[in-house]
């Protein structure tokens, strides 16, 4: 079982936790402002990258809370845990590639 | 001639041992309260319950017949005497009234059982993933988590003893799985 670390519980076990999609994916401050192709950017286009990938996970079955991971989607390993509402860590492609 | 002193033993020794390996005791009824708030409002509401809710993550404090046990951040399970509820409602209006926060009343919902013995992490290891080491899981710690597909609240409040609390329709899925688990683990 993978161990995922909560950046407020500690690690735990991956059958706590649910996916919760792509991080940092800002809602619109104005969405009426928007064409439709914009909207429709905000609300289907979501990156999908071979490699380092920040996304959102929450531990539903711990303390409850969202927050987001950095991933590698080729190997699964996790780079980075951070509470949500921080930046994006800025990690070298080298080490994102290890 | 074979040493029959050597093997003799009581027929209901070692099924005795086995079944004092780990026992499964309903808790009493409890005051329950589901508390979630802001930072500003932590102090009031550890005031107003009369223990100072634990910061630390996974912590429990206790004070007198009072618990609080902490569930994430911004949450906390707290445990009480039965028949506390309108005091502690009347406590919270009182000290945190004008401060947003909520207050959930779940004495009904959730009900709890304490798993106690030598055996007992092994038995609950059964249907836990979590590293139930002392040392990985010391007396005073407290968690969400899941037995198998039920959710819980696992507290270790001894070295040998947990509370399991759960919502009560639970109750016999969790009871059930736990006595199978027993069996086996006797055998
Ligand atoms: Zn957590």
């Amino acid at each position: 079982m993978l161990l995922i670390p909560c950046p407020h519980c500690g690690e735990r076990p991956e059958i706590e936790f649910r996916y919760g999609g792509e991080a940092h994916v800002a809602r619109p401050a104005d969405p009426s402002a928007l064409d439709d192709e914009a909207w429709a950017a905000y609300l289907y286009l979501r990156n999908n990258p071979k490699g380092l990938h920040a996304e959102r996970w929450r531990h539903i079955h711990g303390c409850g809370r969202y927050f987001n991971v950095l991933r590698d989607t080729v190997s699964d390993k996790i780079t980075a845990t951070y509470k949500a509402g921080e930046p994006r860590p800025d990690l070298p492609a080298t080490e994102a590639a290890e | 001639m074979p040493e029959t002193a050597a093997i003799r033993q009581g027929a209901f020794d070692q099924l005795a041992a086995r079944a004092a390996a780990v026992t499964f005791t309903p808790c009493p009824p409890a005051a329950r309260f589901v508390f979630r708030g802001r930072p500003a409002g932590f102090a009031a509401a550890g005031d107003a319950f009369g223990v100072a809710l634990p910061q630390t993550a996974c912590r429990a404090a206790t004070t007198g017949s009072r618990s609080a046990l902490w569930l994430g951040p911004d949450e906390w399970l707290l445990l009480a005497e039965d028949g506390a509820v309108a005091a502690i409602e009347a406590a919270f209006a009182d000290r945190l009234g004008q401060q947003p926060h909520s207050l959930v009343d779940v004495s009904h919902r959730n009900t709890a059982v304490e798993i106690a013995g030598p055996a007992a992490a092994d038995v609950l290891n059964a249907g836990c993933p979590l590293d139930l080491r002392l040392e990985a899981f010391p007396v005073g710690m407290c968690t969400r988590t899941l037995f198998a597909k039920a959710e819980i609240v696992l507290w270790r409040t001894d070295a040998q003893r947990f509370r399991v609390e759960v919502w009560r329709s639970f109750a016999g899925y969790l009871w059930g799985l736990l006595d199978e688990i027993r069996r086996e683990h006797a055998a």
